[in-house]
């Protein structure tokens, strides 16, 4: 009697019996982002679940990413198969509002410049010895947009998946803090005080319906790789602009892209085991990640000088800044910026364009950069 | 002088945060616009005293919509 109610109670002890230190170090992990998330207010929808679910997949025993374990059931259908960041940009293309990049086209070379990142850190990480495949995948951290780093981390490199959604989403709510010096230490006082006034060319209700469909098609020809991220995200586009499903627009950009959002969430954390996550090179890949956001915005900034001399000083090269996909922040960071240095200048409207351009074009870059991948025969 | 402050980004007024009559320096914030669920302040393109008030609190505004008029000081 006594001898089974010992072993009973060893049972309830055995959890603490396998607590290895990795596990302890990373529900600590798990509770940092947890705190950031909830006390800091960085991107506390993605945080939040992460952080819990990095927290759920230490406890041992529990194995609750071993097959059949409800986290490995949830990423198995949803990461394994890219499902989710799938979906999760149908809603974003139902939210995104591409108007100020069609107003002034321009904008989509800032959009560009600022993908520049991506390709610098693709070539930086090889130099440092990863192989091809995971060396995309850290890469497309700069592309400043977590659903475009899982996707093409899940399908390419999927051990890496912890370490590069936690550095794209940490470095994105850091945005405002990243961008600003930057912007500073490339442009002078007066390139910054370039007012611009804000466009007011309308655009058309045509124009507006074709630029998806447009946009699918010849990306799609172009870059056949990427045609999932462009297609989803137009789709979700053409919704929204043609004003015939509303349900289903409001559907995408609101209940599919919250709830898919908690299940990615849940199941990205669930992959930063201790095990996996604690090695020297996921502090390599998060140092590269923040090297690839410097060098995006970098590039988008010295693009917006190269306007200001053609354009003969009428572009401020502030907006440059805001050819990155973290939406709308990054305009946010332009806008505040341009104030600081002359109060009646309101950049919003111009480093919008930029920023939804930016959001194309980083998913350009990476369909171009798996379509290039493929060409050559690596992927 | 008179000098028209219009809306230099399109979106919603979240606050008017002077009155008529009101004396403004150059660069005050003088009102917020919601644009892009952002919060913007606007600030006074001249000093002077705020002659008349064309917008209220969650009218909608676009470009180049009238929002004040000061009356600059001379």
């Amino acid at each position: 009697m006594l001898e089974a109610f010992t072993n009973g109670f060893s049972g309830l002890l055995a959890g603490f019996m396998h607590l290895q230190i990795s596990n302890v170090v990373m529900v600590i992990v798990g509770c940092v982002l947890l705190y950031l998330g909830i006390k800091k207010n960085f991107e506390p929808l993605l945080l939040v679940p992460i952080g819990f679910g990095c927290i759920l997949v230490n406890i041992p025993l529990a194995d609750l990413m071993e097959p059949h374990g409800f986290l490995r059931t949830i990423y198995d259908a949803g990461i394994m198969t890219e499902l989710f960041p799938l979906l999760i940009f149908v809603g974003i293309g139902a939210m995104t509002d591409f108007t100020p990049v069609l107003e002034n086209p321009v904008t989509f070379l800032l959009g560009a410049a600022g993908q520049c990142g991506i390709f610098l850190t693709l070539a930086l990480a090889l130099a440092l010895g990863f192989n091809e495949l995971d060396a995309v995948a850290i890469g497309v951290i700069g592309a400043c947009d977590g659903p475009t780093a899982i996707y093409v981390t899940a399908k390419y490199a999927p051990h890496l998946l912890g370490a590069v959604s936690v550095a794209a989403y940490s470095y994105m709510s850091l945005v405002p803090v990243i961008q600003p010096p930057i912007m500073r230490l490339l442009t002078t006082e007066k390139e910054r005080t370039v007012v611009m006034k804000a466009t007011r060319k309308s655009v058309s209700k045509t124009t507006r319906l074709l630029f998806p469909l447009v946009i699918t098609i010849l990306g799609g020809l172009i870059a056949p790789m990427g045609l999932p991220l462009l297609g989803t995200i137009m789709l979700g586009n053409l919704m929204r602009e043609s004003g015939a499903v509303e349900r289903l627009t409001s559907a995408s950009a609101n209940e599919m892209a919250n709830v898919v959002t908690l299940l990615l969430g849940i199941s990205i954390g669930a992959t930063m085991d201790g095990k996996i996550f604690l090695q020297t090179q996921t502090l390599i890949i998060l140092a590269l990640g923040f090297i690839a956001i410097c060098l995006d915005t970098a590039c988008g900034v010295l693009l917006g000088k190269l306007l200001y001399i053609t354009s003969k000083g009428k572009i401020n090269p502030l907006i440059g800044a805001a050819g990155i996909s973290a939406f709308p922040m990054s305009a946010r960071v332009v806008m505040k910026e341009g104030q600081k240095y002359n109060k009646k200048n309101y950049l919003l409207m111009h480093a919008m364009g930029a920023n939804a351009a930016g959001q194309i074009g980083s998913v350009i870059a990476a369909a171009v950069m798996l379509s290039v991948l493929k060409g050559m025969g690596i992927i | 002088m008179k000098v028209e402050l219009t809306s230099p980004i399109p979106g919603k007024i979240m606050k008017v945060l002077v009155g008529v009559g009101e004396a403004v320096n150059e660069d005050d914030e003088i009102m917020k616009i919601e644009s892009m669920k952002m919060e913007n302040p606007i600030y006074a393109p001249a000093a002077g005293t705020i002659e008349s008030i064309s917008v209220k609190e969650n009218d909608e505004v676009e470009v180049d919509d009238l929002l004040l008029v000061i009356k600059a000081a001379d």
